[in-house]
């Protein structure tokens, strides 16, 4: 089926969402839509899916136009959508889940579960899903709730699907499962529109590449456009991918945690007996896929979870039973994994979150009463020096977008003359403009001094930043690696395999010359256990 | 190490979802409804009140049951019901023209100003109960036990008006002050098993509620506590006349200094809330306790004192009440005041400004019901009604959007666009 938008434009007030957006899809093709995060990717594929109805412009379906004004239109039309967020009953099973809303009955009105069952297991197998039509949803990994969503949409012949940031929610492990399954979708005559803001992922799977900048279609580009080229189509200057650092020149000891152990769930540890030391003017990457104990790490440096062993200091400065103010006060800076329910209160302003973890300091406190000169002045200089785009400092965060929200947090953290930057994702979810700004910032605080921990489950992002590198699995640091270990080695350390056992200073990850330079423990030669791991590390790692 | 947390709630998954419900219907209270729907809702309220008045009016039921022979007189019926009812509340309320007639011929200026002092006199244990809700609701915290923190202020600046002697001026600040602290360690105590155990605050209110009401009860019949020596009522020994608030004018229930006690804490807490540390801090913890942790803030710490404060304000409303107009303590003293203070809080969206205003209008309405049931066969319960019907019409703002033909606020559709399979 072939699928034509033309000139859609779409206004929201003042703000024109769409602006006669061209965007045709061939049969078989999976066409990847590919902008920063307000560029008007969704709002098109919300057109096309008729929850919203375009200003301008028209749809057709194999040269016929059609009028989509409802989802239900869509579904008629032949369009699926999988949304960012899934849209299944938890307490449901999978046949239960893809049948509701088209429910098949035998006599007496009697559901036909079998049938459904059939279906889904038929589709399942054709496709390569590996999804059990009997599972309870709510007991499914995020990446098979995915593939869920997406049998809904092919239980209802759907010949176009689009896909809206679906890797957003993945493993790099079901990233690559879900690439194979679209493959399998294209093979099987169906084409795929996947919208995404991530460079790698487009190239890896799309076989053409539109470019969307507020609004408009900047450029339709083969996959094997270059990662440069890309990203200045999308955020309308030349970008640099990678920021440039130079080598670094760690001084002492400034952030040294000893035998760290959090206590988890059902009696296993979180975190256990984690241990590294990170120098004055060094990043620290901590690798690892989401889910390993990072989060937990993150909060009990912080002093916000209760941990059983072990002990954390700042510049030689005991800090384990700190409450978190105090840690804070010793210099910690610290930029959470969840900046909206972590980092930020939403209803507050600008100016208010800029100062949230100093209010009650000079110069935006005497006594108790708050200096709120103080506080706009600050709110002012900061908006400015970091680049903060909003309407005026009184604005609430909730109301900025992603990159902007990161950047209210960073200017906050990096403002206090810290010791020690402790960064779990900080660019999750931000377009390559901010991410940008922020891995800037954040070398900028490594050059002045300032230990850094970053943790991310992105490798590009490890990669980009760290002077040296830990892998944590199942609570425990599996290894240390400089960062000219390959993403292959990474991987393996990741999926739990080649690790360095229960010493984990083996390494001797404190000999500045050792992190910097060659590590002969890392193998760059083919290795078993790499053949067995999704080589998704691959796709995002290292050219 | 730091396994001795404080309180289990740090951090634990169940702390942190009752939490952010709370922050839902709080925002949802705080910021749902702009002052144009609150004032709707109050229209919406008079005009339904003004027909269930009509219409509970055996004269204007009749005239209906014979609308087709007359129909005029049906319906003019009904709005001299209505509006007489209406009239005789302002009357009592805000001014009556007859006062002010007299007065040009020879008649008592102060007079006048009867029915006002009246409102203000009404509206003084509301502003201060309403204030009571209205912080721990900043905080994120539901309030539910204004009721029982006003009988602990009660108790102790009864006890404190009878039992002791002192100088004027001391003695009032002195009963004043242990009203706080009378209401304050009630609301202590909740916010510190909050802290402590997790406790949610809705259901140690309310428990406390009962176990005030009873406390009240047992004191006053205990004559080596409360009771009046002789007394077998309920009922405490007269204040000492030092203890008493200064009146204005007239005697009760016109208005006293307990009225400028509750203007004064409205300002107090405005200050606090806006402009200091201490209110930023409980606006953080309301707005996103998660965020307030990782800043550094002590969550816990926050639901204490703000309980501490809630409990004190309610608290100085029983001793307003004691020490101003009824002058002595009895079991039916603490009346509706801590429910019409969550009441009063919902309708002022939890600001010091939008609670007095709130409070002034539930004080009219009272003052003018009970000179309607004088005036008119109209019986003042009707009150009652009309401040439930401005509750509903305020919680339900889609209501009043949809009964007046308003447009949302925000601009459409960039933010609410649905997503589903089958809309």
């Amino acid at each position: 089926m072939k699928l034509e938008l033309t000139g859609i434009t779409k206004r929201f007030g003042s703000l024109v969402a769409n602006d006669h957006i061209d965007l045709t899809v061939e049969p078989g093709e999976i066409r990847a839509l590919l902008g920063e995060n307000g560029a008007g990717k969704t709002t098109l594929m919300n057109v096309l899916y008729g929850l919203v109805q375009p200003d301008e412009g028209e749809i057709r379906v194999d040269g016929k136009v059609v009028t989509i004004r409802s989802p239900k239109d869509a579904i008629a039309a032949k369009i699926g959508m999988v949304h960012q967020h899934f849209m299944l009953v938890p307490v449901f099973t999978v046949a239960e889940n893809v049948t509701l809303g088209m429910e098949r009955t035998k006599a007496l009105g009697l559901l036909d579960r079998r049938r459904a069952r059939r279906d889904v297991l038929a589709l399942s197998e054709r496709y390569g899903l590996d999804v059990n039509p009997d599972a309870y949803v709510e007991d499914l990994p995020v990446g098979v709730q995915q593939r869920v969503e997406i049998i809904k949409t092919l239980m209802r012949e759907a010949s176009v699907l689009v896909l809206d940031e679906p890797t957003s929610v993945l493993t790099p492990g079901e990233t690559e499962d879900l690439f194979r399954i679209m493959r399998e979708l294209r093979a099987g005559g169906r084409s795929i529109v996947f919208i995404s803001h991530k460079l790698k992922e487009v190239q890896a799977i799309a076989d053409t590449i539109t470019v969307i900048r507020r609004g408009k279609v900047v450029g339709e580009r083969p996959p094997t456009a270059t990662d440069a080229e890309l990203a200045a189509l999308m955020v309308g200057r030349a970008v640099q991918l990678r920021v440039s650092k130079t080598p670094a020149h760690p001084g002492d000891v400034m952030f040294d945690v000893r035998g760290l152990t959090v206590p988890g769930e059902h009696g296993k540890p979180a975190v256990d007996d984690v241990s590294f030391e990170v120098r004055a003017g060094e990043i620290l990457g901590v690798a690892g896929v989401q889910g390993n104990g990072q989060t937990e790490l993150c909060e009990a440096l912080m002093g916000l979870r209760p941990t059983a062993a072990g002990s954390v200091l700042v510049g030689g400065r005991d800090v384990s039973n700190m409450a978190p103010r105090e840690r804070l006060r010793a210099g910690i800076g610290y930029i959470p994994e969840d900046r909206q329910e972590d980092g930020l209160v939403g209803d507050f302003s600008v100016a208010d979150n800029l100062v949230l973890d100093v209010y009650d300091r000079k110069p935006f406190a005497s006594g108790i009463a708050l200096n709120l000169d103080a506080i706009q002045d600050n709110a002012v200089s900061r908006v400015a020096e970091f680049d903060v785009r909003t309407s005026s400092v009184a604005t609430p965060t909730s109301t900025l977008s992603g990159g902007n929200q990161q950047k209210v947090i960073v200017a906050r953290e990096v403002g206090r003359h810290l010791k020690v930057l402790l960064a779990s994702q900080p660019t999750r979810g931000l377009d390559v403009g901010s991410i940008e700004f922020v891995h800037r910032r954040i070398v900028e605080q490594r050059d002045q001094g300032v230990a850094v921990v970053i943790v991310s489950s992105e490798l590009d992002e490890i990669y980009a930043l760290a002077d040296r590198i830990a892998v944590m699995y199942e609570g425990k640091i599996t290894g240390f690696r400089p960062p000219t270990v390959s993403a292959d080695e990474l991987g393996m350390l990741m999926a739990g395999a080649g690790g360095d056992g229960a010493a984990p200073d083996a390494a001797d990850p404190l000999d500045p010359a050792a992190a910097g330079g060659l590590d002969p423990a890392a193998p760059d030669g083919p290795d078993p256990a790499g053949a067995e791991r999704p080589d998704s590390a691959a796709a995002d790692g290292q050219p | 190490m730091s396994a001795e947390q404080p309180g289990p709630a740090a951090g634990g998954p169940s702390a942190r979802r009752t939490a952010t419900l709370n922050h839902t219907i709080v925002s949802a209270i705080v910021e749902g409804s702009p002052t144009v729907v609150t004032f709707l809702a109050i229209l919406a309220a008079v005009v339904l009140g003004g027909l269930l008045i009509a219409f509970s009016d055996p004269t204007v039921l009749h005239a209906w049951s014979t609308f087709f022979a007359d129909p005029g007189n049906a319906f003019a019926l009904a709005w001299d019901a209505a509006s007489g009812a209406y009239v005789a509340m302002f009357e009592g309320a805000i001014v009556n023209p007859h006062t002010v007639a007299a007065a040009f011929h020879g008649g008592s200026v102060g007079a006048i100003f009867y029915p006002l002092s009246q409102t203000a006199s009404n509206a003084t244990p509301l502003i201060l109960t309403g204030l009571s809700v209205a912080i721990a609701f900043r905080a994120g915290l539901f309030n539910i036990g204004a009721a029982g923190q006003w009988v602990g202020g009660a108790i102790v600046a009864t006890y404190l008006g009878f039992a002791v002697n002192l100088p004027p001026v001391v003695h009032l600040i002195v009963c004043l002050l242990g009203g706080f602290a009378g209401g304050a360690v009630i609301g202590w105590l909740v916010g510190e098993l909050k802290a402590r155990t997790g406790a949610h605050e809705v259901i140690v209110t309310i428990m406390l509620n009962y176990i005030m009401y009873n406390l009240l009860s047992f004191l006053l019949s205990t004559p080596t506590a409360l009771q009046e020596p002789g007394q077998s009522n309920l009922i405490s020994p007269n204040l000492a006349a030092n203890a008493r608030l200064p009146h204005a004018g007239g005697p009760p229930p016109q208005v006293d200094l307990g009225f400028l006690v509750g203007i004064a804490a409205a300002v107090g807490l405005w200050w606090l809330l806006s402009r200091s540390t201490v209110g930023f801090q409980f606006r953080a913890v309301g707005a996103n306790p998660s965020a307030a942790r990782s800043a550094g803030m002590d969550v816990e710490r926050s639901w204490v004192l703000v309980m501490l404060l809630a409990g004190g304000l309610a608290g100085l409303g029983g001793a307003a009440v004691i020490l101003g107009p009824l002058q002595q303590l009895t079991f039916n003293s603490y009346g509706t005041y801590g429910f019409d203070g969550i009441t009063v809080a919902l309708l002022g969206r939890a600001s010091p400004l939008g609670v007095v205003l709130a409070a002034l209008l539930f004080g009219a309405l009272h003052a003018g019901g009970t000179n309607m049931e004088a005036a008119t066969q109209v019986p003042s319960d009707i009150v009652e009604v009309l401040q439930g019907l401005i509750v509903l019409f305020v919680a339900a703002p889609p209501l009043i959007r949809a009964m007046f033909r308003l447009r949302r606020a925000r601009a459409a559709g960039l933010e609410a666009v649905p997503k589903g399979w089958n809309p």
